[in-house]
């Protein structure tokens, strides 16, 4: 077993507000290895994203890491001072977020966004930043490299504005990747073009990825694991092939049951009645109780923990029972 | 069986010129998106049509036409037999208008934030006279508003709550009742999911399934997800830059689709089963709809192209069951 590139340990993350504190992620623990695309999935306001700003250390304000510890390399990183995390965002972590339109400077050309990021963290020339940045956009699959690194974000179209975000994460060669909902934006075609070029691009680069979706189909296809989020907690982490054709968690199965499947007929879709808890309404017991099948007094009064559930892990009060029955 | 809804060689075209003084002074020509650009299909009674097709391929734009919030620039609707764009007469349109309602893509902006749910569901029926809540018909109106949120699963208590205390999946129910106030026969829904969870787009899904089995609806249903159209539709159009090139029955299209271009979407879907199916995302982009390429639309990006493809423009024409509009295909070369 290598040593984990990251490592998230019973992460907390509360807001702050005039009426009460909130509870947005509770006891996130995880860790990636290097190499490793990690999923994270679930619905609006599970706390994808959060986990996500949590790491490269943007959490809007009031918005706090409330406990628990996240670690780079072995290197606590979640209560660096601004300066010091600065230079690590973009040099050890990469970003590449949902909306590809305002994470580029409209006003500076992309390639001195490019040969900006390269430059603060890389010690070159500024040709030799040029050079680079010429390449990295050609790896992205960008046409006409040399002339179109001159122009202008809005001078591309949203495929190719991704690829300019994907060559920026990867500029100075990072080890890790925190891609937000990097396809949410785009078009199915391009979708499959932009997924394709992440992962190879990563597994050249030998750089890790967590990937935050809400797209089943992206997690498939991609990741080696996924972490399944819930209400600001992990339901269900495990291998992909496991987590999809065999969940654990009742929410999990719930989820992918609600996807209109392409190989099969069903008169209906599985429906998980009700919506995700507020913040500030956050059952008692397991997050989920108010909305699940299977659920037994004690779901209602005690909160299950991640346990062992064949080859994945599931906070499941079912999974216990279960291995108690065999 | 008769089709509800018959559209003929539908176009709309939009000026997008630069304002006049400046296509004076700076000599910029006047430009035209041609939004949609000869459309025809039909609709059966209670069945349901999906549009599909990427970002600005026309699909909303038809909708649009559809319900009348667009004048066609050329081509008729036919609604029961009637042709819409004829309708001149204000009654006679009211008319037509209640018999066919509209659900939008965001329920976030598509209810007004400051009326309450009573006022937003029972709106169709002040403005259709079917109750008149100054005449003594308010408590006919809460009976009413009361029913149709019943019907797509929300409690009659909710008339008094306003839309923000109202999850994005209730709003889409919040949406739905509304255009079924006036009873209508045909619904045209623009990607009604697409800004919701999976988990609650399956609850909006089934809800309008029932709803349809129910009360004998008629869809016209615009999505970019094909799974959820695999789900819905009865038939399926597959339009590229505002033309149709693709229109056939669901289970034709999904089991032996003509089109490159349907090739490829189809191919795209992020495959869930991990069946190690390999996927071969096609090269290039959407072109810009200002200045379509020549011939057929799709075929910088198609791999069957040849001249032809680039000088002339295919029609839609039947193979086997299946209209597609491909010279490929006619040729017999895929």
């Amino acid at each position: 077993m290598v040593a984990p590139l990251l490592e998230v340990r019973h992460l907390r993350v509360e807001f702050p507000t005039r009426r009460g504190t909130l509870l947005a992620l509770d006891d996130i623990s995880f860790e990636i290895a290097p190499g490793e695309v990690l999923g994270i999935v679930g619905e609006s306001g599970a706390g994808k994203s959060l986990t996500g700003a949590a790491i490269i250390g943007l959490l809007d304000p009031p918005g706090r890491i409330a406990g628990g510890e996240i670690r780079l390399e072995g290197q606590r990183i979640d209560n660096l001072p601004y300066e010091q995390m600065r230079a690590i965002r973009g040099r050890k972590i990469g970003a590449i977020f949902q909306d590809p339109l305002t994470s580029l400077n409209p006003l500076y050309t992309i390639g001195r966004q490019l040969t900006e990021t390269i430059q603060t963290h890389l010690p070159v020339s500024a040709e030799q930043a040029r050079q680079r940045a010429i390449r990295l956009l050609q790896e992205t699959g960008i046409p006409a490299a040399e002339q179109r690194i001159d122009q202008y974000p809005h001078q591309f179209s949203g495929g190719m504005r991704q690829r300019v975000v994907i060559a920026l994460a990867l500029a100075a060669e990072p080890k890790l990747i925190v891609a937000d909902e990097p396809t949410t934006a785009l078009d199915v075609s391009i979708q499959a073009q932009i997924i394709s070029l992440l992962k190879r691009l990563c597994r050249e680069h030998g750089a890790a990825v967590m990937l935050v979706t809400h797209d089943m189909g992206v997690i498939a296809e991609t990741c080696d694991r996924v972490a399944v989020l819930y209400a600001g907690r992990v339901a269900e982490m495990g291998p992909v092939a496991d987590v999809i054709h065999r969940p654990q968690h009742p929410y999990t199965a719930g989820l992918m049951g609600s996807i209109p499947a392409m190989d099969e007929d069903r008169e209906r879709l599985l429906q998980i009645d009700g919506s995700m808890p507020r913040l500030n309404a956050i059952p008692n017991g397991c997050a989920f109780n108010p909305r699940c099948p299977k659920v037994m007094g004690r779901c209602r009064v005690e909160r299950p923990d991640l346990m062992d559930a064949g080859a994945t892990r599931a906070a499941c009060w079912l999974v216990e029972a279960q291995s108690v029955v065999v | 069986m008769t089709a509800l809804v018959e559209v003929q060689d539908l176009a709309k075209v939009f000026d997008v010129s630069a304002p006049w003084l400046n296509r004076v002074i700076e000599r910029k020509p006047r430009l035209f998106v041609h939004a949609v650009d000869g459309v025809s299909f039909s609709i059966e009674r209670g069945k349901t049509l999906a549009l599909v097709g990427e970002s600005g391929c026309g699909k909303s734009t038809v909708a649009r036409l559809l319900v009348g919030l667009y004048q066609p620039t050329r081509g008729t609707v036919r609604f029961d037999g009637q042709a819409t764009g004829a309708a001149r007469d204000p009654g006679e349109l009211r008319l037509l208008r209640r018999r066919m309602q509209m659900i939008f893509q965001d329920p976030y902006a598509s209810l007004n934030p400051r009326w309450k749910v009573l006022d937003i569901v029972g709106e169709p029926l002040r403005e259709h006279a079917l109750v008149n809540p100054s005449k003594g018909g308010a408590g006919e109106m809460r009976d009413r508003v009361a029913a149709l949120l019943q019907s797509v699963g929300l409690a009659a208590a909710d008339t008094e709550k306003f839309p923000h205390q109202f999850s994005g999946g209730q709003r889409q129910r919040i949406s739905i009742a509304r255009a079924l106030a006036t009873q209508p026969e045909f619904l045209v829904c623009d990607e009604p999911t697409s800004a919701l969870d999976v988990s609650v787009q399956a609850q909006v899904l089934n809800i309008m399934k029932d709803l349809q089995r129910k009360q004998g609806l008629t869809y016209l249903f615009i999505s970019h997800n094909l799974a959820v159209v695999r789900h819905v539709a009865d038939q399926v159009g597959v339009m590229y830059l505002g033309r149709l090139v693709e229109l056939a029955d669901k289970a034709d299209l999904f089991a032996k689709a003509r089109h490159p271009y349907t090739r490829m979407l189809l191919d795209a879907i992020p495959d869930i089963h991990m069946s190690g199916r390999r996927r071969t995302p096609v090269q290039g982009e959407v072109p810009n709809p200002l200045s379509p390429p020549a011939g057929c639309a799709f075929h910088p990006r198609c791999p069957n192209a040849n001249a032809r493809c680039s000088a002339e423009r295919p029609a839609l024409k039947t193979f086997a069951g299946i209209q597609v509009a491909c010279h490929a295909v006619e040729e017999g070369r895929i």
